[in-house]
C-alpha cells in the first residue's frame, strides 16, 4: 500500500523558508543524537548477529514504536496529508482496515513461526519451509526493492532541502547519506532501530501542535465537518475532484462506500476496500515485508517479539489525527481562503518556466483568450484565466522573478504533497519550525538507514552466506555485513540520481514490485497453515500470481490515465484504443485498479499453489516442518504472562478498539 | 543491548524543552512573531511539554540502577 505513496515524491514547494538560528540548533542536536547513538552502540557489535540482527536482545516497547516507524516515512507522512486533503476520512482505511488487523495477525499467528523457527529472515523461513528457489526469489526482489526505497527516499529529500532551504542538491543527498551510514555502520541494526524510535516521537511531538492550531484555526472538529460537506458537493471548486458527492463523503469512512465506487471521492468499491486493501495488500505487507518483520525478530524473546506488532497497533490507530486530518484541515481552510490560504499549487519546473517566460512576453497585446491559451500550453497545466490575465497586463513593469512567481500563483492544480509543509510554514514560528523540519529530516533519514540494514541482512544471509560463500567464519560475514551496508548507501545513491534524472523509473520500478508483492501473502499463508504445501507449489504459485498481476496490469485502465505504463498496454500494442477497453476493466482511479489487481493475483496465487501441491508430491517431513507450520508447532502457552498479557487477549481489546473507531467515523 | 534508550531520547527532548522555553522566553513581547500560531506563545507552551516528556523518559531510566535495558 505504500507504494502507492511513495509514488508522488516530488516534494515541491513554490517558495522557501527561511531558518534562524533556533532551528539550524535543533537539527544540529539531532545529527549530533543519532551519531552519538550510533558510536555508543559500537562497543555492542561483536557478531555478525550483533549487527545484523541486534542479537535478538530488544525490549518490546522499542520494536514496537521502531515497527510503525520503519512504515511511517517522510513519504507516508507526506502521502497520507495528501490523501486526507484528496479523500476525506475515508484515507484512514489504509490505518483502520489496511493495518490493524493485519498487524494483529502477524503478532497472534505468525510470529511465532517467523521468531521461533531459526531463520533470520524472511527469505530465510522460506527456504526453510519450502525450498531455495523460492527464497532466492524473494530475496533478490526484496533486496532490489530496498535499494530503491532508500534511494526514492533520499531523492524526495535532498530535493526538499534543495527547494525548501536552498541548499545544493548533491552536497544534501551526499551528507545526508554520509550521516545515515556513520551511524549505521557503527551500531548496526540497533543503531537504525533506535533512532527510528526517536523519530517516532520527533513526528508526533512536532506535528502535534500544528494539528492543534490547525484545528483551532478552522473552528474545530464540528465546525470542519461543516466546511467539508460543502467541499464534497462541489470538490471542483477547490480542484479537487471532477464529481459531485454528498455531504458526508470527506467526513463518513463508510457511508459513501456502500455507495459504490461513484459515491466516493477514491472510486473504490467495497470488495476491493476489504477484500484488495483490507485482506491481500495490507496482510502482503505487514505480514510478509522483512523490512517491519525484521523489527519484530529482533526483539529479546518471544513474548517481546509477539508483542512488538500489537504495541506498534495502538499508535497506528489514532495516527490518522496527525496524519490525516491535517489534510482535511487543509481542504476546509482552502474552501474558507481563510488568510488567503490556498491548496498549494502544482509546481513549475525550470523547463516548463524556460517555455512560458517567452509566452508572457508574446502575450502582451494578443487577445485575452488566445494570451490565455499560449500560456497555459506553455506550462502544460490548468490556469486560472483571472490571473493570467492580471500577469499579462503587468508583465511589463515586472522582473523575471515576479513574473515567475505570478506564474507559479496562477496555476490551479494541486501539489497535495505539498500541503503538510504548506502547513508547517502557515503555523510554525522559529522554533516549532525547527522541530517540525527536524521530524520530518529526521523520518527521511530513517527510512534510508531502516531500508539499508534489512538488504544487509538479507544480501549477507540469504544471498552472499547462500550462495557465494558458504561456510565462513562468523567474523567473515560480519565484515561482509558491514561492507555491504556501505555498497548498499551507494546503491541508495546511485537510485536517488536514477529517479531524480528519469521520472518513468520509478513508475516503472513501483510497477514491477506490486507485482512481485501482490501475491505473496498467499504463498506465506497457505505455507504456514497447511503443511501439504509443497516446493513446487509455493514456486509456481508465486510465478502464476506475478505473472496474474503483470496481465491484469496490461489489460486494465484507470480514469484519467493513457494506455501506457498506468496500465493497459497490450491494448496498445494490439492497436487498440482507450475506446475499446472493456468498462469492466477500466475503472475509476489507480487505487481501485491496485486493489483489484492485488485480488487478482493473490486469488492465482492461492488456486495455483493449491493445485501444483496437491498435484506433486511433499519433499519436507513432518519434522523438518516443526516449528515451521501451524498444525505441527506445538501451541505456544502463555502462562508466565498474566492474562491481560496474552497476544491473543491484546488483539481481541485492540480488534474491539478497532471497530468502535469505525463505528464512531461511519 | 546495553544501552537504555530512555536516557538519549530523554536528554535530547529535555534539551529540546530548555530551547523551545528559552526562544519562547526571548519572543516573549514579539506578538508579530506569534500572529501565525493564532496568538499563542507556541514555544513557550510546546517547550514545556517536551521538558515533561523528557524528564518522564529520563527519570525512570536514571532510578533503575539494576535494569540496564529498560523493561
Amino acid at each position: 500500500m505504500t507504494s502507492f505513496l511513495t509514488a508522488n515524491c516530488a516534494l515541491l514547494l513554490a517558495n522557501a523558508v527561511n531558518l534562524a538560528p533556533v532551528d539550524y540548533s535543533i537539527l544540529l542536536i539531532y545529527v549530533v543524537f543519532v551519531l552519538g547513538i550510533g558510536f555508543a552502540l559500537k562497543r555492542y557489535m561483536k557478531t555478525s548477529a550483533d549487527f545484523l540482527t541486534s542479537g535478538r536482545s530488544i525490549p518490546a516497547w522499542v520494536t514496537g514504536l521502531a515497527f510503525l516507524s520503519a512504515n511511517l516515512g517522510a513519504l507516508e507522512l507526506v502521502g497520507m496529508t495528501a490523501s486526507g486533503a484528496k479523500y476525506g476520512i475515508a484515507t484512514c482505511h489504509f490505518y483502520w482496515v489496511g493495518a490493524i488487523p493485519a498487524m494483529i495477525f502477524l503478532a497472534v499467528f505468525m510470529m511465532p513461526f517467523y521468531y521461533g523457527s531459526k531463520a533470520r529472515s524472511v527469505p530465510e523461513y522460506l527456504k526453510l519451509r519450502f525450498d531455495e528457489r523460492t527464497r532466492c526469489l524473494n530475496s533478490i526482489s526484496f533486496a532490489v526493492m530496498t535499494m530503491f526505497a532508500s534511494g526514492i527516499s533520499m531523492n524526495a529529500l535532498a530535493k526538499l532541502l534543495h527547494q525548501l532551504l536552498g541548499w545544493n542538491y548533491d552536497v544534501s543527498l551526499w551528507i545526508c547519506s554520509a550521516i545515515v551510514l556513520a551511524y549505521v555502520l557503527k551500531g548496526g541494526l540497533t543503531s537504525a532501530i533506535y533512532t527510528e524510535v526517536l523519530q517516532f516521537f520527533m513526528i508526533v511531538l512536532g506535528f502535534a501542535p500544528i494539528v492543534y492550531l490547525g484545528l483551532q484555526d478552522v473552528g474545530g472538529w464540528e465546525h470542519l465537518k461543516g466546511l467539508l460537506g460543502t467541499v464534497a458537493q462541489n470538490p471542483g471548486a477547490l480542484e479537487l475532484n471532477t464529481h459531485n458527492f454528498k455531504p458526508d463523503a470527506w467526513t463518513s469512512a463508510w457511508k459513501p462506500l456502500l455507495g459504490g465506487a461513484e459515491g466516493n471521492p477514491m472510486s473504490v468499491d467495497l470488495f476491493a476496500m476489504l477484500f484488495g486493501l483490507g485482506f491481500v495488500l495490507s496482510f502482503g505487507y505487514w505480514c510478509t515485508n522483512f523490512l517491519v518483520v525484521q523489527r519484530a525478530m529482533a526483539a529479546k524473546n518471544m513474548s517481546a517479539a509477539r508483542r512488538t506488532p500489537l504495541i506498534a497497533a495502538v499508535p497506528k490507530m489514532i495516527f490518522p489525527i496527525l496524519v490525516i486530518l491535517p489534510g482535511m484541515i487543509a481542504a476546509g481552510l482552502a474552501l474558507t481562503a481563510k488568510d488567503g490560504y490556498r491548496l498549494p499549487p502544482k509546481p513549475l519546473a525550470a523547463a516548463e518556466y524556460a517555455k512560458a517566460l517567452p509566452a508572457v512576453k508574446k502575450a502582451t497585446g494578443m487577445d485575452a483568450q488566445a494570451a490565455f491559451d499560449s500560456i497555459s500550453a506553455a506550462t502544460g497545466m490548468k490556469m486560472s484565466s483571472e490571473k493570467v490575465a492580471a500577469l499579462v497586463k503587468d508583465a511589463a513593469t515586472l522582473d523575471e522573478e515576479a513574473v515567475k512567481a505570478q506564474l507559479q500563483e496562477a496555476v490551479v492544480e494541486n501539489d497535495y504533497d505539498g500541503v503538510i509543509l504548506s502547513l508547517v510554514k502557515k503555523y510554525c514560528p522559529p522554533g516549532l519550525l525547527g522541530l517540525a523540519l527536524t521530524g520530518l529530516l529526521a523520518s527521511f533519514m530513517s527510512g534510508m538507514a531502516g531500508n539499508v540494514t534489512a538488504f544487509n541482512t538479507v544480501w549477507t544471509y540469504d544471498l552472499y552466506q547462500a550462495y557465494i560463500a558458504k561456510n565462513k567464519s562468523d567474523e567473515h560475514y560480519a565484515w561482509m555485513g558491514r561492507a555491504i551496508t556501505v555498497v548498499g548507501i551507494l546503491l541508495s545513491i546511485a537510485c536517488a540520481y536514477l529517479v531524480s534524472r528519469w521520472s518513468n523509473a520509478m513508475d516503472i520500478i513501483q510497477l514491477v514490485f506490486g507485482f512481485v508483492n501482490a501475491p505473496l501473502f498467499a504463498t506465506f499463508l497457505l505455507g504456514m497453515f497447511w503443511k501439504r504445501t509443497t516446493s513446487h507449489g509455493a514456486f509456481f504459485g508465486l510465478l502464476g500470481g506475478i505473472g496474474t498481476s503483470a496481465l491484469f496490469h496490461s489489460l486494465s485502465t484507470s480514469s484519467g490515465n493513457a494506455l501506457g505504463i498506468k496500465g493497459g498496454y497490450l491494448w496498445d500494442w494490439t492497436g487498440k484504443t482507450l475506446a475499446d477497453v472493456p468498462e469492466r476493466l477500466s475503472f475509476g482511479s489507480d487505487m481501485a485498479q491496485n486493489f483489484w489487481l492485488a485480488s487478482f493475483a493473490f486469488i492465482a496465487c492461492f488456486v495455483i499453489t493449491l493445485g501444483v501441491s496437491l498435484a506433486t508430491a511433499r519433499t519436507k517431513t513432518d519434522e523438518e516442518l516443526t516449528g515451521l507450520v501451524y498444525s505441527l508447532t506445538p501451541k505456544i502457552v502463555d502462562h508466565e504472562d498474566s492474562w491481560f498479557l496474552r497476544p491473543s487477549v491484546i488483539g481481541i481489546l485492540l480488534l474491539v478498539g478497532c471497530v468502535i473507531l469505525n463505528i464512531i467515523f461511519w | 543491548m546495553g544501552l537504555d534508550l530512555r536516557k538519549p531520547i530523554g536528554y535530547f527532548f529535555l534539551l529540546l524543552g530548555v530551547i523551545l522555553v528559552g526562544q519562547g522566553l526571548l519572543t516573549y513581547s514579539n506578538t508579530a512573531m506569534y500572529v501565525r500560531s493564532l496568538g499563542i506563545n507556541i514555544n513557550l507552551i510546546w517547550g514545556a511539554v517536551l521538558i515533561v516528556f523528557g524528564l518522564a523518559m529520563l527519570v525512570p531510566a536514571l532510578l533503575c540502577k539494576g535494569g540496564d535495558d529498560g523493561k
